[in-house]
This record gives C-alpha cells, structure tokens and sequence, in this order.
C-alpha cells in the first residue's frame, strides 16, 4: 500500500488543491518550490540547526515507569510538550518560516485554535523580523488567553474571528480570505497536515523528525528502532502524521490515532471527524467531514480548541480507509481524567489535546513486553483554567 | 442551444447579471425576486445556494448565506423551489456556489436536477478547471449545463488561455485580488487589468464580478469587457428595502440609466 501523496497531490482518493483561482498562484507557487526547498542543502543545515539549538531537538523518548506499572506495559512518552514554545507546532514553523523567506514573502498568516500554532508562528517572526498575522475564533481567544497574550508580546497581530463557532474552522477561512485580498508577498503557515496540496504532505514532512527521532531513541531504550504501537491526538493530524510518518510502511507498528469525543459521540456535541464525517471538501482538501444533510458543514465541539475541528487531514482520511491507522477517540471527561493520571503518576502536565492520547490507554489490552509510544504534542500550561475548573469540580 | 449563448449572441455589450443568495431575506422569495429581476431588465441571474463555509466571500454574503441557512435554504429546497421557474422566466440562470453540497448531493444527481428546472450554467469558485476536465465535464455536457470559470489578476496569460479553451458560455473576471464586496469605483491599475484581458481577445466573452455595485463601476467595466455581475451591493438593497419589485427597479434602472 502507498501512504506516499502521488504526483497530483492525492493520498489515493483524498487529498488535492480544490481552491478558489484567487489562491491559485500561490498554491501553485508552493507547489513548484517546497519539495526543491527541503531538498536543498542549505535549507536542511539552516532547519536542523534551528531544530537543535532553537527548539531544543532532540526531544526527549521518556520512559515512564509508573504509567507503564499501571498499565501493566512499556509506556514511553515522545516529548513534543518541551519544545520551545511547548509543543510540536514549532517542528512546521520552524521549516515553513525558512521556506517563506526564500520565497520572498514579508508577512505571514496563521490560523490557530488553541493557540499553539499561533505561537509557533508568532516564535518565528519574531526570530525572523517577518510580520504576523493570527488569526483567532473568539471562543478560543477566551479559553487559551495565555496563549493570545503571548502572540501579543511577540509581535503578532491577533485578529479575534467572530463568525460561525468562532472556533479553528472559522479562524482557517479568515486566513483564506485574507490570503485571497492579499495574494502578493504573504505566506499562509498552515498548522496542521490540512488545507490544499502541498500542505499537508509539506507538514507532515517537517513534522516527521518526531518519528525520525523515536527510531534511534528507541533502538537506545529497547535495542530495536520499532514500537508494537504508537498513539498520537488528531485534531487536523500533524503530530500524529509525524508520529507516525517513519512507520507508514511497516505494517508491524500499529498505529492509533486519537479524535476529540467531546461530550460523546452521539452527543451532538463533537468533534470525532472520521466517526461522525463523511468525504468532502473543507478548505481546499478531498477529506472526511463533519456535514449534515444539505453538505454544510456542521460545527464541532471538544474542550481542547486545538482537536475543535470539524476535518481532518487527507492522509489520516486515507490510513483510516485502508486500515492502515486505527481511529478512536476520547470524551471531554475521559481526558481530563487522563491528564489528571499523567501529572500524579509521573509529574507532567499534559495539553488537553495531548491527553486525548493518553485517554485510550485503559481501552487496550497490552502485553507486559509490549513498547507503547504515546506522543505528548504538548504541555498543559494553555489549559491551566480547564485543570483548575476540574479540580474544583472533582474537590480534589 | 443555451440561454447564455443565446444572450451573447443577441446582446453586444453591458450585460448585467445579478446574484442574490436563495433563501435571503426570506426562506420564499428565490422565484418572487427572479421574476422582478427579470421585469427590472437584468440579463441574466445567478442564485446562490448558500454554504456555512463561503471563503470566497465578503461580510455581505457571508451573513445572507448564514442568514439564508437559519432560514432552512437547501438544495434539495432551492430545486423544488424552481420547480416552475422556466414557466415564469426566460432569462438564463445560473447556480452559484460551493463544491462541497454538491459532491454531497451527488454530481450527477445535481446536473440532472438543474438541467430539469432550466439552469444554464454553475459557478463553483473552488471547483479547479483540471479537476473540472477530468471528473465533472461529462455530467455537465449530458446535461447541457455550462460551467463558468473564474480568472484574477494574478492569472497567469497561458492559463487564461487554457480556461478560455475550457470554458463556455462566458468567462468570470473576478475584478481584483479579493473577496466579494461592493466598490465604489476600480482604480487605474483595475482598469489596466481589464483592458489587458481586453486586448486578448478570447474566444469567450468576459463579465466582471466582485466589486461591481453601480453605474460608475458598471460603465468602468463595461468599457473593456461584455458586462458585468453584481452581487453584494445587490444583497443590501434586498436586506435594506426588501424584495419589492419597485426597489429592484430602481436598483437595477440606476445602474442602467
Ligand atoms: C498540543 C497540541 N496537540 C495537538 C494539536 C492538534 O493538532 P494536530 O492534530 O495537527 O497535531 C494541537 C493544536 O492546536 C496542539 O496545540
């Protein structure tokens, strides 16, 4: 089986560039360029060079001890939540801020949910002198503001979106209708392994280093390079596709991917993509989508603004059509209990999304000698309030 | 043969079309507000069937197509609702809108329907013209629906030329680098846009849309090109002074006059 996208831009049936002519020129702009770019030299000398001193790669392949006594299996913790700026976001902004330069561009455009991303992007800007531009649902400007206060004092322009949920899918047509009234010398980073071809095999190729990594870390810990599984969050995908990425063809690793119940999936009330979608098109990609009768497209609901998306990236459309990826998923509780787990038995505390990973532990039956690798996308700080909330609840 | 070439053939120059969102203000109005079109003298109608997810689209649009959907609009409904159009009017009408309710309708079933209530052409901005070659021609050739290309200022000279090989019908210049929206006028580097394409000389006749809302920008257009498409500023004037005929009138006479 080919996991690989083909020269159109597809993975198998999903993927390709349904954009409007107004973005043409500068999809088409990306696509000409991004492959030549991350084949050259330079660009990969000046990207692991910020990847190891800037980000701070390696990130670490932790076992943890008391997790896996809990669960009777070997557990280890793929740390993205110690990246610079606290999660994996930066692995794409890092590489698609060095590409936009050497296309020229002066400003940047994001879209985020929980701002994570948009930290990302605006860390980059920073470092690079670029302007930024953040585009932001409102619902989400209030439940991560730590996140839009740091955009602020980097730089970047946060640019609240009150349409729709005023959530991530709203922010996302905001950048593609600021892309489109400004075609000329801006760069949209996309966050996720969505949107048109090329971006989702351009982020899941610079998202792949965290598999890169867990080969040779694993070979350390283990004395072979191969987990039994590895289970990531998705929201659009792009931990999830890097976690995965250096496994694709070895069908041995089972690989498990994680959606946002939210408050269950027949609650009406989530955000599980491939349990509730059908195929479609969402910003500019053949996917599965959340959409109702009439192929609107229905509005998502989870408690981790960074899963709240109503797709999913076409290579995950595609690893759940041919089986190659298992696609579960986590309610708002079972994750909350999840990350509660995490920071009592080994003293980290998780991002909501990273949580939902965390969360289909208990679900599986794992041998004793079994490596489980569970990606923890990122840190909890952003979600403070939510633990908080709980604890209150719970009167812990 | 189709209404659109029809008008093309018949009509030399400053044609108007107009678009308004089905469903928008009213669930009902779609045939009340084609037929006072018609009356009032546009040349052409483009219906949009609304999406919850319009990027190509300004504020304007975005809040009918929302407003339209609070409504109950669908397209299973705008069908039934032009059940009786071609009994009503003759002018040629044009679905307007975006891919994803049609693949879920089904492409062949959606071709079918149009074709039985009179639609002569669609727009879908994010439907790309190769995938349009490859996947979609055929159901719209069997039947004799045209699909409507978009070009930009940003389009390169050898792909007009290619959509222009693709199209029929006429081709969409969308106007300038942006989203749907009213302007009050085209600065000089529009209209050097307009004229370039102009001096093309394609085989398919060009109408401007995105921007156009009066006699000035209909006349700036009309200079260089077949006419022009009037959406948003035609979306206001439904939202401030209803779906009367005589307000339709006096829109389309000041644009005219
Ligand atoms: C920590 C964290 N994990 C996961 C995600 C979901 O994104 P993706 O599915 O692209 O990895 C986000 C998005 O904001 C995030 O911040």
């Amino acid at each position: 089986m080919d996991y690989n996208v083909n020269e159109r831009g597809y993975y198998d049936e999903f993927g390709g560039a349904f954009v409007p002519e107004m973005m043409y020129p500068n999809i088409e702009e990306l696509r000409e360029n991004y492959l030549k770019i991350l084949n050259d030299q330079s660009f990969k000398d000046e990207f692991s060079l910020l990847l190891r001193d800037y980000v701070g790669r390696p990130s670490p392949l932790y076992y943890a001890r008391r997790l896996s006594e809990f669960y009777n299996t070997r557990i280890y913790l793929k740390r993205e939540d110690l990246n610079h700026t606290g999660a994996h976001k930066i692995n794409n902004t890092v590489g698609q801020i060095l590409i936009a330069k050497r296309l020229g561009k002066r400003r940047i455009i994001a879209e985020t949910g929980a701002g994570q991303h948009g930290v990302a992007t605006a860390t980059v800007c920073a470092l690079m002198g670029l302007k930024c531009i953040v585009f932001m649902g409102k619902v989400d400007v209030e439940r991560q503001k730590p996140n839009v206060l740091r955009m602020k004092m980097l730089g970047a322009d946060v640019v609240p979106v009150t349409k729709g949920n005023m959530t991530l899918k709203d922010a996302t047509n905001e950048a593609f209708r600021y892309w489109i009234n400004n075609p000329v010398d801006t760069h949209y980073i996309v966050g996720s392994v969505v949107g048109p071809h090329p971006y989702p095999d351009l982020v899941a190729r610079l998202q792949s280093v965290i598999s890169e990594e867990m080969k040779w870390q694993l070979e350390e810990h283990t004395g072979r390079p191969d987990p039994d599984f590895i289970i990531a969050c998705v929201g659009g995908g792009s931990n999830a596709a890097g976690s995965f990425y250096h496994y694709l063809d070895n069908e041995k690793v089972k690989l498990i991917a994680v959606e946002a119940a939210g408050k269950g999936i027949d609650s009406g009330e989530s955000a599980a993509t491939i349990a509730l979608g059908y195929p479609g098109i969402i910003h500019g990609s053949k996917t599965i989508l959340m959409q109702n009768d009439d192929g609107q497209i229905t509005e998502p609901y989870s408690i981790s603004a960074g899963l709240d998306y109503p797709g999913i990236g076409p290579l995950h459309a595609w690893l759940d059509k041919s089986k190659r990826a298992s696609y579960e998923n986590a309610t708002d509780t079972e994750t909350l209990e999840a990350a509660f787990q995490l920071t009592r038995l080994e003293g980290i505390i998780p991002a909501l999304e990273s949580a939902h990973a965390l969360a289909v532990l208990g679900k599986h039956k794992f041998k004793k000698d079994d490596v489980v690798v569970v990606t923890i996308s990122g840190r909890g700080d952003k979600d403070m309030v939510s633990y908080i909330k709980y604890m209150e609840e719970k009167n812990f | 043969m189709n209404r659109i070439n029809k008008l093309f053939q018949t009509h030399k120059g400053r044609i108007l079309s107009i678009y308004f969102t089905a469903g928008y203000p009213t669930v009902d109005s779609t045939a009340e507000i084609i037929r006072a079109l018609e009356a009032a003298g546009a040349d052409m109608v483009e219906i949009g069937m609304p999406f919850s997810d319009p990027v190509a689209d300004g504020p304007v649009i975005q809040n009918s197509s929302q407003q339209a959907l609070n409504n109950g609009m669908s397209a299973k409904l705008l069908f039934r609702q032009l059940e009786n159009i071609r009994e009503q009017v003759n002018i040629p009408l044009l679905l307007m809108g975006y891919l994803n309710p049609v693949v879920h309708f089904g492409i062949n079933e959606f071709c079918m329907k149009c074709e039985e209530v009179g639609i002569d052409g669609v727009i879908l901005p994010d439907l790309p013209p190769d995938i349009y070659m490859v996947e979609y021609r055929d159901f719209f050739e069997k039947h004799n629906l045209h699909n409507i290309f978009l070009i930009t200022p940003q389009t390169s000279e050898g792909r007009i030329r290619t959509i222009d090989k693709y199209s029929d019908g006429f081709i969409y210049m969308v106007s300038s680098a942006s989203t749907t929206g009213a302007r009050d006028s085209f600065s000089a580097k529009d209209v050097e846009y307009f004229s370039r394409i102009s001096k093309m000389k394609l085989n398919n006749n060009c109408l401007v849309g995105f921007g156009v809302s009066n006699k000035k920008t209909f006349s700036q257009v009309c200079d260089y090109t077949s006419g022009a498409i009037i959406g948003s500023a035609f979306v206001n004037i439904l939202k401030e002074k209803g779906t009367g005929s005589k307000s339709i009138k006096n829109f389309i006479d000041a644009i005219r006059k």
